[in-house]
């Protein structure tokens, strides 16, 4: 028997998870239409590489990865692209973002795929494979699978995976573990081959005995050598990354440092799963078990296409009519979705219809009493109570030595609150104002380097136009004591002559000006007085070119001064 | 006694000496103080402060020349920042100068003439374009200053509002509770 570790705090709310395990997974029926956003995972969005009206196939690449960090999106069915616009998306903020809208036809038509044999395939490659097929984390973070599946050899000792599925209602993971038992450990050990992991340890609560002994019956058929289903103790949240490797591994992963750097890395079972189906068979990641449950006749977990209308989704569950509200994800960390016109996206692992009957609105908030009650249950070892009180203050940098940044918004310390405060709320609205900050002085301190580069652009130009221009004048001297002329003036017959056609405009401004207040100073009455034809010619020629400087002049703007260097 | 005497003159020579080292070895180059109250500007460039720039204005107010609430672009927020960095009272905004909602320029690309006149008034170098060439902006590099409407002769520089999207959303802060708390 491994020895198992804690972690600190933890609640125990009421799991209600028999409610949906009762029955298999169920193929969602093909919706009406799919409204597929780009930007499902952590990263940069992903760009369509489709056109309106065009026809696609299952599996096909609608929206290619952009940058290091995204990731593939794919058509879920076979049918017709009806828009790529701005559609409301599951997303707390209610805000649209670019969609692929598509008409199922109705064949589910595959794009031709095949699978590569992993042992075979270099690691290089196989990351491609799972950035190509959209794989990313299920568990919530949805994170791109390729970018987290990337070590040296012994680096990673122990490959974590998640089964622990702690939050209330939600059973996608539980009810994946039993019926899909051997192509999870299957991804498991591909992630372990990506990763150089010597052993695979999967941690499943024990609330779910049905899952652990199809996962440890799986385990055995295939004879997967370095892996090992352990039941955890069911405590809220202990399907945190973080709080499974304490409990697993005993590693505790300091605040600020990534597991890998502790030798761990954590992958859930969902991905896992995805992974073998990308690798052998080609599949890219197209569906996912979402549990439908709350408000409904007949909870149930439904394998749905990525797109699938919320509302036609929950429509198989038997949505009750008194439901109000649809909830992304468990009751402790799941968000208001802000329509069900929404699609099922990546991250969408349950949707719990909320009535107030089922969740009743919380009691009003009260003042802190300092009960520290908080403190006790919270997994990340944090002061919740000083928290709340930074954010209720914005008093952000002292929310941020606080250490802000490691709470995972698990809830239970607003979860045993007695003041009935929504603590998460406000960690929430703290860690989204200084993100925002943060942007802004990243923002200013681009401006202020491009405004110095552009103070110095201009001084710069300046001093080399001054320089160019007085060895131009240094030049015109020569000339004239070496061959003096006849011309009174030889710097005007001088300068067009050896002027270079590149600098030529602001040059010649500012030495018709100089030449213009010289002139007007002093020599232009005498010369005036005695002309010779060529003389006379010479000057209407100047006076013709000073016109049409002034009025190039005129249109250049303030901004040209000439600059006072051009007079010596 | 007089022994004791030197020794402390033999310190106090020692200390100064390396005080009058350090002083000149580890000399900050620059005012300080300016580069913090820099730091806090938001470099919009925009000269509604009445200097051209935030690093004059900085200056000026480093000098005591200038009040702290000149700054339309760092809204009251950035009052709140200069109070507390000089350690001065907040003064709010007086009559005529109030914060603008964010927002960046954008060029009609087909009235363009090419003219060059809002490329050399933008002060962070964000329009790129060439003479007789359409000009157009770069939005991540555009501060909003708004520098180079005027100089337009055809008029084609409009402000577009930035709206919030999904990347720059942010949690809002939870009154409803606080609401109930006081209807009780
Ligand atoms: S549990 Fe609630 S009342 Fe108690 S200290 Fe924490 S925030 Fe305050
Ligand atoms: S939500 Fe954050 S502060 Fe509250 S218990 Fe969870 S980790 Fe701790
Ligand atoms: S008003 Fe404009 S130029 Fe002046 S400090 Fe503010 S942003 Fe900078
Ligand atoms: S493009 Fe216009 S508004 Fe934007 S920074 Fe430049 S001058 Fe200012």
């Amino acid at each position: 028997m491994r020895p198992l570790f804690k972690f600190h705090g933890g609640v125990h709310p009421p799991t209600h998870k028999a409610e949906s395990t009762g029955r298999p997974i169920a193929q969602a029926a093909l919706p009406s239409k799919l409204v597929i956003p780009l930007h499902q995972h952590v990263g940069n969005r992903a760009v369509p590489v489709v056109q309106v009206g065009e026809r696609v196939l299952k599996g096909q690449v609608i929206g290619r990865p952009e940058g290091r960090l995204s990731s593939a999106v794919h058509a879920s069915t076979s049918g017709t692209v009806s828009a790529i616009d701005m559609q409301l998306v599951a997303h707390q903020s209610g805000l649209p973002d670019l969609c692929i809208t598509l008409i199922p036809d109705g064949k589910d038509e595959w794009i031709a795929h095949s699978g590569v044999d992993y042992r075979q395939t270099a690691h290089t490659d196989l990351r491609h494979l799972l950035r190509q097929a959209g794989v990313v984390g299920l568990g919530g973070a949805v994170f791109p699978s390729d970018m987290k599946s990337y070590s040296h050899k012994h680096q990673i000792r122990t490959l974590v995976i998640n089964g622990a599925e702690c939050e209330p209602y939600i059973t996608c993971d539980d009810m994946l573990m039993r019926e899909r038992a051997g192509d999870i450990l299957r991804g498991a050990e591909v992630l372990r081959e990506l990763l150089y992991a010597e052993e695979v340890l999967i941690g499943i609560e024990d609330n779910k005995p049905e899952a652990i002994a199809a996962m440890q019956q799986a385990v055995l058929e295939d004879k997967h050598a370095h892996m090992e289903v352990i039941a955890v103790p069911t405590l809220y949240p202990g399907g945190g990354a973080k709080q499974l490797i304490r409990v697993l591994t005993g590693i505790e992963v300091a605040a600020g440092v990534r597991s890998t750097e502790m030798g761990v890395q954590c992958f859930n079972v969902a991905t896992a799963y995805c992974v073998w189906r990308a690798i052998a068979f080609g599949e890219p990641l197209l569906s996912r078990i979402v549990t439908v449950t709350g408000n409904v006749e007949h909870a149930q977990n439904f394998e749905v296409l990525l797109g699938t209308p919320v509302d036609e989704l929950v429509a198989q569950a038997g949505s009750k009519p008194d439901t109000e509200r649809h909830i992304m994800g468990g009751p402790m960390m799941g968000v208001d979705l802000p329509s069900g016109s929404v699609g099922v996206t990546k991250a969408t692992n349950c949707i719990i219809e909320a009535s107030s009957r089922l969740f009743p609105p919380p009691p009003p908030a009260l003042p802190c009493i300092r009960c520290t009650r908080c403190a006790d249950v919270c997994p990340a070892e944090l002061q919740p109570q000083d928290l709340y009180w930074f954010a209720k203050a914005r008093d952000f940098g002292k929310a941020q030595e606080y250490h802000l940044f490691d709470c995972i918004e698990c809830g239970a310390c607003a979860y045993v609150c007695p003041s009935h405060i929504p603590l998460v709320q406000y960690y929430r609205f703290a860690k989204s104002e200084i993100w925002q900050r943060e942007r802004e002085a990243q923002a200013a301190e681009l401006a202020r380097e491009r405004h110095e580069f552009r103070l110095m652009r201009i001084e710069r130009e300046k001093q080399e136009k001054a320089e160019r221009l007085a060895q131009k004048e240094k030049a015109a001297l020569a000339a004239k004591a070496s061959a003096p002329a006849p011309n009174p003036e030889p710097a005007i017959a001088a300068a067009p002559a050896t002027a270079d056609p590149d600098d030529t405009l602001q040059m010649r401004i500012d030495a018709a000006v100089a030449r213009a207040k010289e002139q007007a100073a002093a020599a232009q009455p005498k010369n005036t007085d005695a002309l010779t034809a060529e003389q006379q010619a010479e000057i209407d020629a100047i006076e013709a070119r000073r016109a049409k400087i002034r009025e190039m002049a005129a249109h250049a703007g303030a901004d040209d001064e000439p600059p006072k260097s051009n007079q010596g | 006694m007089i022994s004791a005497l030197w020794v402390m003159v033999g310190i106090s020579l020692l200390l100064g000496a390396v005080l009058g080292f350090s002083a000149i070895k580890f000399k900050v180059e620059g005012n300080p103080l300016v580069e913090k109250i820099d730091a806090v500007l938001p470099q919009t460039q925009c000269g509604q402060c009445g200097y051209p720039g935030c690093k004059p204005y900085a200056e000026a107010i480093a000098k005591g020349e200038a009040g702290i609430n000149k700054c339309p672009p760092g809204g009251d927020e950035g009052i709140h920042k200069l109070a507390d960095l000089l350690g001065v009272e907040y003064v709010p905004f007086g009559e005529g100068t109030a914060p603008k909602p964010k927002a960046v320029a954008f060029i009609d690309e087909q009235t363009c003439i090419g003219c060059t006149l809002c490329l050399q008034a933008c002060p962070v170098d964000a329009i790129v374009g060439a003479a007789k060439q359409m000009h157009t902006i770069i939005a991540a590099e555009c501060t909003g200053c708004e520098l180079c409407i005027a100089p337009c002769p055809v008029d084609c520089i409009s402000m577009l509002p930035l709206g919030e999207d999904i990347s720059s959303w942010k949690w809002q802060y939870p009154t409803i509770p606080l609401v109930q708390v006081a209807a009780q």
